[in-house]
């Protein structure tokens, strides 16, 4: 194993570059509301559900995500199990 | 049509200033009546790439708080008669800078000169808002480098959503990239984002791109504008940015790496 990644061609730093630049700006481009619009609405949200169904703060993950003149809010919520 | 033209980056040290003096002289050079302003209050840097430190008297805060006329702050260069530089105060912080005493001053400016060229601070604070708000052209000054590039993104997001031409629902704010201290050979090496990562990621139109160049802090030594010095390869990316953004087409010089014969080798200088 250690032998093939030796022959694997390694990303150039400029190449790594570019990845992380292009995942990072997927993520801050998201803002439709301005930066604090996520985060409100985190909080509004595990505030209501928490009134029904008690939610850990880490387990709810907001994202939007935009193409072709369309946005899509995707809000994904984990409930305990019990 | 008198336009304003912000020059911006997000980031701080990526070469808005040494653009905002090489850009105004291009424009000024050929011809066009020009005046750049330094929008970041407190920290004064364009008087010194433009080499006229000591004829400081009145600033733009001065002006704007109507303690000076704007004809007794405004310094003509000493190299081109149609070129004018408006300090900024070296005192006060950046509340000074209030929109309605900015625009009172723009709107003054563009009644005498074709070009109203605004240096703005770095960050996207006061300063940095204050000096594209009023904007009808942008140049995002990029360095090919990763904070760089990820701050001049957030700045396009800010020209879109804050300046007045947004808040009017008006045409947009032309944006025009120019990627600075580009280094071909780095780049050749896989050491350095390229040029066409960096359009694809900003999908801004180019309006040039500035190889690094021992000239430029020769420039800012001196006190005099890169675009003077036509021996050099960023004085003359200078010119040919002026002369895109004023509607030529010109072919992209200094991209790859420069090949030298022999002789240069042995006895050329570099850019």
């Amino acid at each position: 194993m250690r032998l093939l990644s030796l022959f694997r061609r390694r990303p150039s730093p400029a190449e790594t570059a570019r990845a992380r630049l292009q995942g990072l700006l997927v993520q801050e481009r998201a803002r439709p509301g301005g930066p604090d619009f996520l985060p409100r609405l985190k909080a509004d949200l595990l505030r209501v559900i928490g009134s029904y169904n008690p939610v850990e703060d880490c387990s709810v993950s907001i994202r939007i995500k935009s193409a072709g003149g369309m946005s899509l809010l995707a809000v994904n919520i984990e409930l305990p199990l019990d | 049509m008198p336009k304003v033209i912000v020059v911006t980056s997000g980031k701080g040290g990526v070469g808005k200033t040494t653009t905002s003096a090489a850009f105004a002289t291009g424009l000024a050079l050929r011809g066009h009546k020009t005046v750049v302003i330094d929008f970041d209050v407190g920290l004064r840097n364009l008087d010194l790439a433009m080499g006229c430190e000591r004829r400081v008297v009145f600033d733009f805060i001065n002006v704007i708080n109507g303690d000076a006329r704007l004809n007794q702050a405004l310094i003509r260069d000493k190299r081109i008669p149609n070129l004018s530089i408006l300090p900024t105060s070296q005192t006060r912080d950046k509340d000074a800078l209030t929109k309605d005493g900015v625009e009172r001053v723009l709107e003054q400016l563009r009644e005498d000169f074709d070009y109203v060229v605004c240096d703005s601070p770095a960050g996207i604070e006061k300063g940095a808002l204050m000096a594209l708000y009023f904007a009808d052209e942008a140049i995002i000054v990029t360095n090919p480098e990763i904070s760089s590039v990820r701050d001049s993104d957030r700045i396009l997001g800010i020209l879109a959503s804050k300046s007045r031409r947004a808040e009017r629902n008006q045409s947009p704010v032309q944006e025009h990239l120019l990627l600075t201290r580009y280094d071909p050979k780095r780049v050749a090496r896989g050491e350095m984002l390229n040029l066409d990562d960096v359009m694809d990621i900003l999908a801004v139109p180019l309006l040039g791109v500035i190889p690094e160049s021992e000239a430029v802090l020769r420039a800012s030594n001196l006190g005099v504008p890169v675009t003077h010095n036509q021996a050099s390869s960023a004085g003359r990316a200078y010119a040919d940015a002026v002369g895109r953004f004023l509607g030529e087409t010109l072919e992209y010089r200094f991209l790859s790496p420069e090949k030298r014969g022999f002789m240069q080798r042995l006895f050329g200088k570099p850019a």
